[in-house]
């Protein structure tokens, strides 16, 4: 399979590309396992695979320090690898089981991890961002130099609520990065045929907000995009926006035909704009790794992702009493 | 190792399908992500990728073949070195996933029962405490100023709470005390600024969003339940939002049907809400200060023409209304009259009437509707036989029809006459100063319901 080569130059450690190979990579192979394990039936209702939009989460997180937050929508399995949540939790939580991350009771498209600033994981369209927002307003009350990530969609771009959001994030300088993970399709429907607006990330100017362009399936550049945004957001600039260009091979959830593209439109994707093979060509041309090493690195995400599969399918089902456990926190005495 | 490949299920709801088409042959080599067959489904036709790499060793079931069950073994798939050969029948279609789910002796089990209501106690009222004459404006907007004074986390944000001192004057001073940090003037954008006090809560804040009334709030219903109210479950306990809702709610005076509607049953439904709806000044204070320091999302109802209203409040230091625990007004045993907010006004007017004529009615204010303090009303209806409920709110699955059924449920045998809803009308709220009277209740309404109930 023939990459096309980053135009690029490696603005990052051997180490660091590896690790980046490595994230992906996770995140493929456990959306592929996810995919088989709901054709098996052990994963129901909802799911929506990240294969394809990889270097997005692993660019960005790449760009964050601790104590950043960031908060998506509902295909956000990519997202809680790529910020360090546990694949066995996420896929015990898939496969609806006390060992996973909501003990069984959000599913798919709910999943939160309090440790890794994680806050979800939202189904409805767009809610996400005004929340991004506000975990951005409480960093900022508090005075502290963190940044929310807020992922949402081309599709998610015309919802109301955003335009709210970036009305209000520009007048108090919220902290916050408006991710738009522009897939380029909102379910079936392509950005062309939702909105004439020629870039989705240019419409924050009538609010103010700076942003620019990404090539989402170029790890690197997505990095670079990340790091002038969490800058500007550290030093008080307020909100900055990035409408990151990427493309996801599957269809929008597990049940979709994608019949509104053409098999070798994804297939011209996946040959030569790939993000994995993207950073593989760099590993090997550039001689930091040999094929031996990227075949060891291949099998110990294979062994991981297994791994996760095993602990989803042994993990018993929730006990019944917690039908009626967490609706209310408990009050302070 | 050979790997079967079985049947996917490619929709929430497919049991089987048909095996259309099949993209490669016996001994062709696949990797992840090649396009392995199509399948129809009931909604669509897709395609079906391999996740293992390999060489198709047999395929099992040909194409054509319709109602293949999911799960069952659809082609064999081998590693280097394997053959076709080697596979001398076809394993056995896998059990489907639900056997492998351990489900164990579970299913015998009913579920739970919900967990029973912990009413704690009521801050006691010392003997010799002073009382004042308060009206609700002022009591709302000390317990705000005390909280904020207690807690560096809480803060107000909302249309004109700030410089303007509020559209209703709720807020007054409070900028003056606390700055434009902890007092933020919103644009007019109710669905945008209760998501961010939504994610502000997430992030450990005590926001108190205030709607100028809560007909806006619908602008923000969704944030309201499928952010606020739903989260703590949906994360499995790991965090909600600790966020109060608050402003005017129901009629007002002559504004029209767009800003007279009274919300109480909408939010009273909803798992992971608390609703409150108080009456008295005192209450007003006292629950607000509780749902400010509750870690859970509250819906605060308040009413416009109630906020001019003076009622003693004790002057303490610390005076809180635990929720889920109903007051009685007056005590009395020919019926048993329950209201909450403004509906306490016709209620405990309908009660003084109706003593003079020889009717002892018990008056209950729910004060809170999410806990409801369903106990202090069966036990009030046990020994009244009788019941009244009275509220401001459409007729239609309204709180009154919710105790109804409750009592019907609980105190049937105790039921002397059948249990009478006194409810706003069932019309949009008409502007003409005749008509929207007739749409409200009344006092008239209430003491003819107790009437009828008491068969006089």
């Amino acid at each position: 399979m023939a990459a096309k080569k980053s135009s690029k130059k490696p603005n990052v450690s051997k180490e660091e590309l590896l690790q980046y190979y490595k994230d992906m990579l996770l995140i493929r192979r456990f959306e592929e396992k996810a995919g088989q394990l709901y054709g098996m039936g052990l994963i129901g209702g909802f799911c929506h695979l990240y294969i394809g939009q990889e270097a997005v989460v692993v660019g960005l997180e790449a760009a964050a320090k601790e104590g950043d937050k960031r908060i998506t929508s509902y295909r956000d399995h990519g997202h809680m690898l790529a910020c360090g949540m546990d694949p066995k939790g996420v896929m015990a939580e898939l496969t609806g089981r006390e060992g996973g991350y909501s003990k069984g009771k959000g599913g798919s498209m709910h999943m939160f991890s309090k440790e890794k600033h994680f806050y979800g994981g939202h189904g409805i369209v767009a809610a996400q961002v005004p929340l991004g927002a506000g975990l951005a307003f409480s960093d900022k009350y508090r005075g502290n130099d963190n940044v929310t990530f807020t992922y949402f969609g081309d599709g998610a771009a015309n919802q109301g609520q955003v335009y709210e959001t970036y009305n209000m994030a520009e007048l108090w300088d919220l902290p916050v990065i408006f991710v738009i993970e522009n897939n380029q399709y909102a379910m079936g429907t392509s950005v062309q045929r939702s909105t004439k607006s020629p870039s989705l990330w240019e419409r924050g100017a009538a609010y103010g907000i700076e942003g620019e362009e990404v090539d989402g399936m170029d790890v690197l550049a997505v990095k670079a995009a990340g790091e002038k945004a969490v800058a500007h957001c550290r030093a008080g600039k307020g909100p900055y926006i990035l409408e990151i260009k990427t493309y996801r091979y599957r269809g929008h959830s597990m049940s979709d035909p994608a019949k509104y593209r053409t098999r070798e439109e994804v297939q011209k994707m996946r040959d030569e704009r790939d993000c994995i093979e993207q950073v593989r060509d760099l590993l090997l041309t550039g001689k930091h790794a040999t094929e031996d090493d990227l075949k060891a690195v291949d099998k110990e995400i294979k062994a991981i992702v297994n791994d996760a599969a095993e602990f989803s399918k042994e993990s018993p089902e929730p006990a019944l009493e917690e039908l009626y456990t967490d609706i209310y926190m408990e009050a302070e005495a | 190792m050979a790997t079967e490949i079985l049947m996917p299920a490619l929709s929430p709801t497919m049991e089987e399908g048909t095996l259309a088409k099949w993209l490669v042959k016996e001994g062709d080599t696949v990797s992840s992500g090649d396009i392995l067959a199509e399948i129809e489904t009931d909604k669509a036709t897709m395609e079906f990728e391999a996740v293992d790499e390999g060489t198709i060793g047999k395929i099992l079931v040909p194409e054509g073949s319709e109602g293949v069950k999911v799960n069952t073994a659809i082609a064999v798939l081998v590693e280097e070195g394997e053959s076709a050969d080697d596979i001398a029948t076809p394993a056995p279609a896998a059990e489907p996933a639900t056997a492998a789910a351990p489900v164990d002796a579970q299913v015998d089990r009913a579920p739970a029962a919900p967990v029973a209501v912990v009413v704690p106690k009521e801050t006691e009222i010392p003997e010799g405490t002073e009382m004042k004459a308060t009206t609700v404006r002022v009591a709302l907007r000390d317990a705000m100023a005390e909280e904020m004074r207690r807690s560096e986390n809480v803060f107000l944000m909302g249309e004109e709470v700030a410089e303007y001192q509020g559209a209703y004057k709720i807020s007054e001073g409070l900028l003056d005390e606390f700055g434009s940090k902890r007092v933020i003037d919103t644009p007019i954008t109710e669905h945008g600024f209760a998501g961010i006090g939504v994610g502000a809560a997430f992030g450990g804040l005590n926001p108190i969003v205030e709607f100028m009334t809560f007909n806006f709030a619908m602008q923000a219903i969704d944030q309201i339940l499928n952010s606020a109210a739903k989260t703590l479950y949906m994360s499995g306990g790991q965090m909600g939002a600790p966020i109060v809702f608050r402003g005017p709610n129901g009629a007002a005076a002559r504004v029209g049907a767009q800003h007279s509607q009274d919300y109480a049953a909408w939010y009273a439904q909803i798992p992971g809400l608390k609703v409150v709806m108080p009456y008295s000044a005192a209450d007003a204070k006292g629950l607000l200060k509780t749902a400010i320091r509750d870690p859970n999302p509250v819906i605060f109802l308040e009413n416009e023409i109630l906020y001019g209203q003076s009622f003693d409040v004790p002057q303490m230091d610390d005076y809180t209304v635990p929720f889920g625990k109903a007051k009685i007004w007056r005590e009395g045993s020919d019926v048993t009259i329950v209201s909450f907010g403004i509906g306490m006004k016709y209620a405990l007017e309908a009660a003084d009437e109706l003593a003079k004529e020889g009717i002892a009615a018990e008056v209950i204010d729910l004060r809170t509707l999410r806990p409801m303090d369903m106990p202090a009303v069966i036990e009030s209806v046990k020994k009244t036989n009788r019941c009244v409920t009275v509220e401001e709110g459409f007729p239609v699955c309204s709180i009154g029809s919710y105790i109804s059924s409750r009592i019907m449920m609980e105190a049937f045998d105790y039921l002397d006459a059948p249990v009478i809803n006194c409810t706003g009308k069932d019309v949009p709220m008409p502007y003409a100063a005749n008509l929207e009277k007739l749409a409200l209740t009344t006092t008239k309404e209430v003491m003819d319901a107790v009437k009828a109930v008491t068969y006089r």
